[in-house]
């Protein structure tokens, strides 16, 4: 079988490397993508391994790269995406070290222009600032000169009392600066307070938004003028100022001194400008050209430090000559490992060629199974439930036409079905441009569009056979109940229904699907209800049959022969002669009660198949009228009896059979047991304690004979979540069809709402909302009821070392 | 008879599906993939047919309409009601 049926084999090597060819081989084979390395230096912490300052160096590179990447966000330079195929390989160690000093260089430079811009721009505002006080305090000037003059007009040159401070008072001293505005009221307030009240504060806004020197952000700012009389006073107030990081400018008192400064301010203000510009533009133009550069760059960085990092795993031999590694690599891909090693020795000229050993070994190897964009889908299904142990059967690959079925018999609508279909076509017609997107969402129906395609698919092929659409029926083959029913019948008002029997019409069955007429009639739940039901059992019955013939092939595998007869057939014996005789009936009552006869093969006597069952297995019996017969042919009570006896016995056959076969082994051999190969197969191992195998198997059985009983009844799951997509007749009886029952113009608009109504309740609720519920429904029935039948999930992981991995991660961050 | 032939039509239709699908795939890698996916579909298919056939086959109870229902069907499915 192919690469699904089974995980790959996978080999233990051991790689002997020359130490100036590591670096190209661990980059050849992160190209490959198909070695997984394993830590030789377990014990070494990670500050002392071999390769840690070449590790750091990359964690400085990568720092400079985060810091120009930032600078970038913040001008906003476009960085372009990489081409695939453009992608550079891992630099080698020359190349290295020019990448180090071209990120060095532009690293530097960048900081170096920010902290210039950084002083430049506060220059700048600065100058700005006192633009502004200049400009606005010449309005209370102006005004301060007409009160100088009042007040030296009333003062009174002979008062003798007033004459000292005269020469003060005539000459106001004033403190002009800038202020935010949300701190202006209470600074005025403070003003008040300490110069009691012998200060006037004169204030003018600054228009618009500036920038604030501490954090950034844009604020609201006002220009002051304190005017007081004495030095104390002057400086409080400037201590005040301080306090409220209120910016203090000097300015001239002269109404000429100010003119002449404001053209001062405003030359300089030109040449900052200039200046400011210049650095912008330079600024860049160094990003843009490292634009250009840096994904190459940051990829370049993450390939080197990967490849360090492998090469910190790798066990350096004693005489120093030779880097020893091992890790899992997959058979089929020994050749490639060889080859890039090859080439690796090639590029970096070493006189000794890398090579590699196969070696022996017993530990569990990882699982590593071959998916396409189809089949992932399905296998990360199985995986999330656990990682098939080394070799396996895989239940992905029948999961892949299993899963979509079970969904359908559940969800089964031509409509419904065709909207999945629909979706999935888009999202796989469009795969290349929607890859790309990064919504999580959005990326849970992306990965699983496959899934979707054949749950589509299935759900039209089931919708046909239980002829639905949108909860209609086609009438195709023309409907198998014909009617001959007289005018007098039918209009008899003391008849409200009529329920058509097969022997009075002309009964030929409908080929394909369900009877339209089905949909139209009252007592359609009950007859559904009956088919469904024995439809899901038997559906179930031989889902589970599958999963247990699917261990016998692993018993094969893994040799252990003894189990299939010990395991296997007890197993399918008590499922087939209990259960899968239960689906027999089924099959037998369908074929042979008709009601085209009389006597015991009619309707009347036809006999209930779970009555049956359990009379069965308790070896009950019941009453039946005349001319009606307990059992559906002769001899059914004998070979009841026969398959009841053979299932009990199933029972001590599965409980002693291994563990007394293991224990006569034992004392056969005499010898303690050998070590498990491989550690396939079942979990525990053969060389466990008698007492502990007992237990184990004690358990096993029990859970066995349970969940048979249990297993089948869970299919019943199918029937039941078929009832929640009859949710959309309700819709259409309650939505769609009151439409319809309006005449002229109104009618057409309402059908227009109507339909609205109904589309997106469909879509959301039947389509999204049962389809969900029935995929996890699905999703339970395989991972429970089909795979615990032979599945033991207690594998790992393969995970090859591989640069696209890495990349694709560092990305998604 | 009737229905013993077309129980052997859907058995042969859906064993062709099995046998001959896989023929409609390009040759590839997964060629064993493909047709294990057309061997299980051929057969949860036809089970599915069969059990909605058999179930239908000798039906122990019928439909029960209205006598509205029967009058549309009749007029639509071309079932003359005669009179009398």
């Amino acid at each position: 079988m192919g690469d699904m049926f089974r995980s790959e084999k996978m080999a233990l090597c051991q790689l002997f490397i020359q130490p100036e060819a590591a670096y190209a081989s661990i980059a050849e084979l992160g190209e490959s993508g198909c070695v997984q390395f394993r830590d030789l230096n377990d014990e070494v912490s990670a500050f002392q391994r071999k390769y840690v300052t070449e590790v750091r160096r990359c964690d400085d590179m990568e720092r400079r790269l985060r810091y120009v990447e930032s600078e970038m966000k913040k001008d906003e330079v476009d960085v372009p995406v990489l081409k695939a195929e453009e992608e550079p390989s891992a630099p080698n160690p020359r190349e290295a070290v020019d990448l180090e000093a071209q990120l060095e260089k532009t690293d530097n430079e960048l900081r170096e222009m920010s902290a210039n811009g950084a002083s430049l721009a506060a220059n700048f505002r600065h100058m700005q600032e006192l633009k502004s006080v200049l400009v606005n305090t010449e309005g209370f000037f102006s005004d301060q000169e007409v009160i100088n003059l009042d007040s030296n007009r009333r003062l009174d040159p002979e008062d003798p009392a007033q004459a000292p401070g005269a020469a003060q008072r005539g000459q106001l001293a004033f403190v002009a600066g800038v202020i935010k505005l949300e701190r202006f009221f209470s600074f005025e307030r403070m003003l008040w307070r300490i110069s009691r009240g012998n200060i006037f504060l004169r204030r003018a806004d600054i228009d618009g938004l500036v920038e604030d020197e501490e954090t950034g952000r844009p604020v609201l700012k006002t220009v002051f003028v304190a005017f007081f009389q004495g030095e104390q006073l002057k400086q409080r107030i400037k201590k005040v100022c301080t306090g409220y990081h209120a910016a203090v400018y000097p300015c001239p008192s002269a109404h000429a001194e100010r003119l002449e400064m404001i053209k001062d301010v405003n030359v300089r203000l030109e040449d900052l400008k200039l200046v400011l510009s210049q650095s912008a533009d330079h600024r860049s133009r160094v990003l843009n050209s490292a634009s250009k550069h840096l994904p190459r760059w940051s990829i370049m960085v993450r390939k080197m430090k990967a490849i360090y990092h492998i090469l910190n795993f790798f066990n350096p031999d004693v005489t120093g000559k030779c880097l020893i590694g091992e890790g899992w690599v997959p058979t089929n891909d020994i050749a490639t490992v060889q080859e890039a090693l090859a080439r690796a020795s090639k590029v970096s000229e070493s006189s000794i060629p890398a090579f590699m050993n196969v070696i022996e070994t017993n530990e569990m190897p990882p699982t590593y199974t071959r998916t396409n964009k189809f089949t992932n889908g399905f296998q990360n299904l199985v995986d999330s439930y656990g990682m098939a142990s080394y070799r396996e059967v895989n239940p992905a690959l029948y999961a892949c036409i299993t899963f979509p079925f079970l969904f359908a018999v559940m969800f089964g609508d031509l409509g419904h079905g065709l909207i999945l279909l629909l979706f999935a076509s888009w999202l796989i017609i469009k795969e290349k441009q929607l890859a790309s997107i990064k919504e999580e969402i959005f990326n849970i129906f992306f990965g699983g569009r496959y899934i979707i395609l054949l749950m589509g698919i299935f759900s039209i092929y089931t919708g046909f056979i239980y002829n639905d659409v949108f909860s209609k029926s086609m009438n195709i083959f023309g409907s198998a109940w014909h009617m001959n029913y007289t005018r007098d019948t039918v209009e008899d008002a003391s008849l409200k229904y009529i329920t058509l029997r097969p022997n009075d019409t002309v009964y030929k069955t409908y080929p394909f699907g369900m009877d339209p007429i089905w949909q139209l009639a009252d007592n359609k739940i009950i007859f559904l209800n009956t088919f469904k039901m024995k439809l899901s059992i038997i559906v179930g019955v031989v889902h589970m049959i599958f999963g247990v013939t699917m261990s016998v092939v692993n018993f094969a595998y893994y040799k252990k022969y003894a189990s299939i007869f010990l395991e296997f057939l007890p197993q399918v014996l008590f499922l087939m002669l209990l259960f899968g005789y239960m689906v027999f009936m089924m099959f037998f009552k369908w074929v042979t009660y008709n009601d085209t006869v009389e006597g015991p093969l009619s309707p009347a006597c036809a006999p209930s198949i779970l009555i049956l069952f359990i009379n069965m297995i308790l070896q009950g019996s019941q009453d039946t009228p005349e001319p009606c017969k307990e059992f559906m042919f002769e001899g059914q009570k004998s070979i009841q009896q026969v398959f009841v006896v053979i299932a009990i016995i199933c029972i001590p056959w599965m409980l002693l059979g291994k563990p007394l076969y293991i224990l006569l082994k034992r004392k056969i051999s005499g010898a303690p047991p050998p070590k498990p190969q491989g550690g396939g197969g079942e979990g525990h191992g053969d060389d466990d304690a008698m007492g502990e195998i007992f237990i184990h198997q004690a358990i096993h059985t029990i859970e066995y004979v349970l969940s048979t009983v249990s297993h089948t009844a869970s299919y019943l799951r199918l029937w039941a979540l078929w009832h929640a997509t009859q949710l959309s007749e309700v819709l259409w009886n309650m939505v769609f069809s009151m439409g319809f029952k309006y005449d002229s113009y109104i009618g057409g608009a309402l059908i227009y709402v109507f339909f609205g109504a109904w589309a997106l309740l469909t879509v959301g609720i039947l389509v999204l909302i049962e389809g969900l519920s029935a995929f996890l429904h699905t999703l339970r029935l395989h991972w429970v009821e089909f795979m615990s039948k032979f599945y033991e999930g207690a594998g790992y992981a393969f995970e090859p070392f591989a640069f696209k991995t890495i990349l694709d991660v560092s990305e998604d961050d | 008879m009737e229905v013993i032939l077309m129980i052997i039509f859907f058995t042969v239709f859906w064993a062709a599906v099995a046998k001959f699908g896989p023929i409609l795939v390009t040759k590839g890698p997964q060629d064993d993939l493909v047709r294990c996916i057309f061997l299980l579909t051929a057969v949860v298919c036809w089970l599915f047919w069969l059990c909605c056939y058999l179930a239908q086959l000798n039906p122990l109870l019928g439909p029960k309409l209205d006598g509205k229902t029967i009058r549309i069907i009749a007029s639509s499915w071309g079932y003359p009601i005669k009179d009398g």
